[in-house]
């Protein structure tokens, strides 16, 4: 392999891990507060078709991510509505979502099929570090929204487990009454968690339909949010642990997409199992080691004053 | 005090009306509001929502045909509804009805297209045969790490699903494409001795299996005791575990039985109606059976009228492409009539505790 190959499939691996990256970060914000939200594959796909109109009808990128953030946290609203205040079931209202989301886009997006994006993000080089061989050329020529990841990350580790609002976050995971009883709005940090997360899931989206696709077609993600739920199993909930399960799994992805450019010769359809079969083969080695011991206790359970 | 403890063992008022009434109000009003929102996003898109709905009724139900169409499409809901009703029951978020569908119509196309010269009485049998065994072998690979290592089968079900729509490409674009048909993705057409017989119309004989495991289901949940410790199992896995039920080995029944079901189902479509593989062998019908499931109460009778309903409804989605609204509409209200009637039952809940809690305040008054 040569030098420009190797750096073609790193930065091929990091631009394939990073709507992994923020759409598995929003859903720890969710879980460490105690709200399983299965409906990461809806709420990408609303903010990737969201991201999409928005460019096409104003031209502007940014805006685009706006729209793709609002229109997932919508969508991640309700399901705060139906799992904090009503206390629904969290597992089914996250299919419910998850369906709802998959619907709506395909129903938005049908007419914007085949469009052209009228402005993708591009690959910005950062002057000085872009020119270090091979890591500088992989890791810092990519497009603004890639730089953004790697500054969310370290930040939102430390606020997750450096802060105290991140700590009365984490605190409504683990024990919500207890959390209660210290003077902690359960409620208002559930919601604003599950809103927050649903925003980035929409961010994920957004970047396959901004940077790195770039366009709109039905069922874009193909099942990317339901890897980035196995990938925060993956991170024990911890972002900075995520980061290197995204990338390990932006490798497969771009190894099958490089798979013909590296010289090798496979079947691409059985290159495109490869995510899906890694994926299950990663969780089902971490089922037998019992990492799911670091889960926040109280994942999944209704918090109520009453009970 | 011991008045008190008296007064709270008094039987309780009964409600005025009966809870099955109230589940069935709360699915109406979800099915109504459902409607409306998405009436307001047909509105926004530029669609006439009055229009859209009228088309889409005449699609389900409008006429001979249509209602045809609608059974044909009951039969795969149907089948698959009772396969995760099986599991939810048993408490396993089976999500995998999808793959689990498509890679039994893999297994039962695989006997009819390497042996289309055998007579009708042996080649459908063995498609059931293998529809069946197929659907459960793929069930089977998420629940074996389920049921000993506890690995999150709503995860691995759904993953499943992926590969399964890829091996159906592998094989499509591969070695079973139809060599005639210059390159397109489907296999070569069965033999008229690997198509189900009709019984009306364009409906198949899948009509009857899907009714006939209605049967099967029910009385196996309600009438067995198998049936009572799947249903124990999914109410208080640990009470299963204390009373000696082998609850490893039902994770793995049930799992097998419900992927069974759908891989039936798989067997129906391409035996019944399609012919051939080809890449979309079902429309979703492994996701709806999620939602009828649930709207149903995993009760395998209440589910037969709900599958004819969600048929209807995505029939008349199809029915809705001519007039340039996308089809995906369906989806959405399928969807979302699952988050309203979840919202609705929630609130239900709420209602039922604040009356209990009422109720049993009266009656502590009342006994001072």
């Amino acid at each position: 392999m040569s030098e420009d190959q190797l750096v073609r499939l790193l930065a091929a691996t990091i631009a394939m891990g990073t709507p992994l990256v923020f759409a598995a970060f929003g859903e720890i914000l969710a879980e460490s507060s105690g709200v399983l939200n299965l409906g990461v594959e809806g709420m990408m796909l609303v903010g990737a078709v969201a991201a999409f109109i928005a460019v096409v009808v104003t031209g502007s990128p940014w805006l685009g991510v706006v729209a793709g953030m609002l229109g997932a946290g919508a969508l991640a609203a309700g399901h705060a509505l139906l799992t904090v205040t009503l206390r629904a079931d969290q597992v089914t209202a996250g299919l419910a979502l998850a369906l709802f989301g998959g619907g709506l886009s395909s129903f938005l997006g049908k007419s914007y099929i085949g469009v052209p994006n009228p402005a993708p993000f591009a690959a910005i080089s950062v002057p000085g570090l872009s020119q270090l061989p091979i890591l500088g050329r992989s890791v810092f020529t990519q497009d603004a929204l890639v730089y953004v990841s790697y500054v969310m990350i370290p930040l939102g580790w430390w606020w997750l487990y450096r802060t105290r609002p991140g700590l009365h976050l984490r605190a409504c995971g683990e024990s919500p009454g207890t959390a209660d009883a210290m003077g902690i709005g359960v409620v208002a940090i559930r919601y604003a968690s599950v809103i927050v997360g649903g925003m980035f899931a929409g961010l994920g989206g957004a970047y396959l339909s901004l940077a790195y696709v770039p366009a709109w077609t039905e069922n874009l993600t193909a099942g990317l949010g339901w890897i980035a739920l196995a990938l925060v199993i993956f991170a024990t909930w911890n972002p900075l642990r995520l980061v290197f399960g995204a990338y390990l799994f932006g490798s497969v992805e771009a190894m099958g997409f490089r798979a013909q450019v590296l010289g090798i010769q496979a079947n691409t359809i059985v290159l495109r199992m490869m995510p899906y079969v890694a994926t299950l083969t990663v969780m089902l080695l971490l089922a037998f080691w019992r990492r799911r011991l670091a889960m926040p206790s109280a994942l999944g359970l209704p918090y109520s004053r009453e009970q | 005090m011991a008045d008190a403890t008296l007064a709270i063992e008094r039987p309780a008022p009964r409600p005025r009306i009966p809870e099955w009434v109230e589940a069935i109000l709360v699915r109406l009003a979800g099915i109504v509001a459902a409607l409306l929102v998405c009436a307001v996003l047909l509105l926004l898109q530029g669609y006439h929502p009055l229009l859209a709905y009228a088309d889409m009724a005449v699609g389900a139900f409008g006429s001979r045909f249509a209602i045809e169409q609608t059974l044909l499409k009951a039969i795969p809901l149907m089948l698959t509804t009772l396969g995760v009703t099986l599991t939810f029951t048993a408490g396993l978020w089976n999500i995998g009805a999808e793959g689990q569908l498509t890679i039994g119509a893999l297994a039962a196309a695989w006997l009819a297209l390497n042996h289309p010269s055998l007579p009708a009485l042996v080649l459908l049998p063995g498609m059931v045969l293998l529809g069946l065994l197929g659907g459960a072998l793929w069930a089977l690979v998420p629940a074996v790490p389920r049921a000993y290592v506890g690995m999150n089968e709503v995860i691995s079900t759904l993953l499943l699903n992926y590969v399964a729509l890829l091996v159906v490409d592998y094989l499509v674009f591969g070695s079973w494409a139809d060599p005639t048909a210059f390159n397109f993705p489907y296999s070569p057409a069965f033999s008229d001795t690997a198509r189900l017989p009709m019984l009306f119309g364009d409906v198949h004989l899948g009509l009857v299996f899907a009714l006939a495991a209605t049967v099967v289901v029910a009385a196996a949940l309600g009438h067995t005791p198998w049936g009572y410790e799947i249903r124990t199992s999914g109410a208080s896995p640990g009470a299963a575990r204390y009373a000696g039920m082998p609850v490893t080995r039902n994770i793995l029944v049930a799992m097998a039985a419900s992927g069974a079901l759908s891989g039936l189902a798989g067997m129906a479509e391409v035996s019944g109606m399609i012919f051939r593989v080809q890449q979309g062998l079902s429309p979703g019908y492994g996701y709806s059976a999620i939602i009828i499931a649930w709207l149903a109460k995993l009760n395998p009778w209440a589910a037969v009228p709900v599958a004819i309903l969600f048929a209807g409804l995505l029939n008349g989605g199809f029915a809705l492409q001519t007039s340039k609204v996308p089809a995906a509409i369906t989806y959405m209200i399928q969807a979302a009539i699952l988050f309203l009637v979840v919202a609705g039952e929630s609130l239900l809940a709420r209602v039922r505790r604040a009356r209990a809690a009422a109720a049993q305040k009266a009656a502590l008054g009342g006994a001072r």
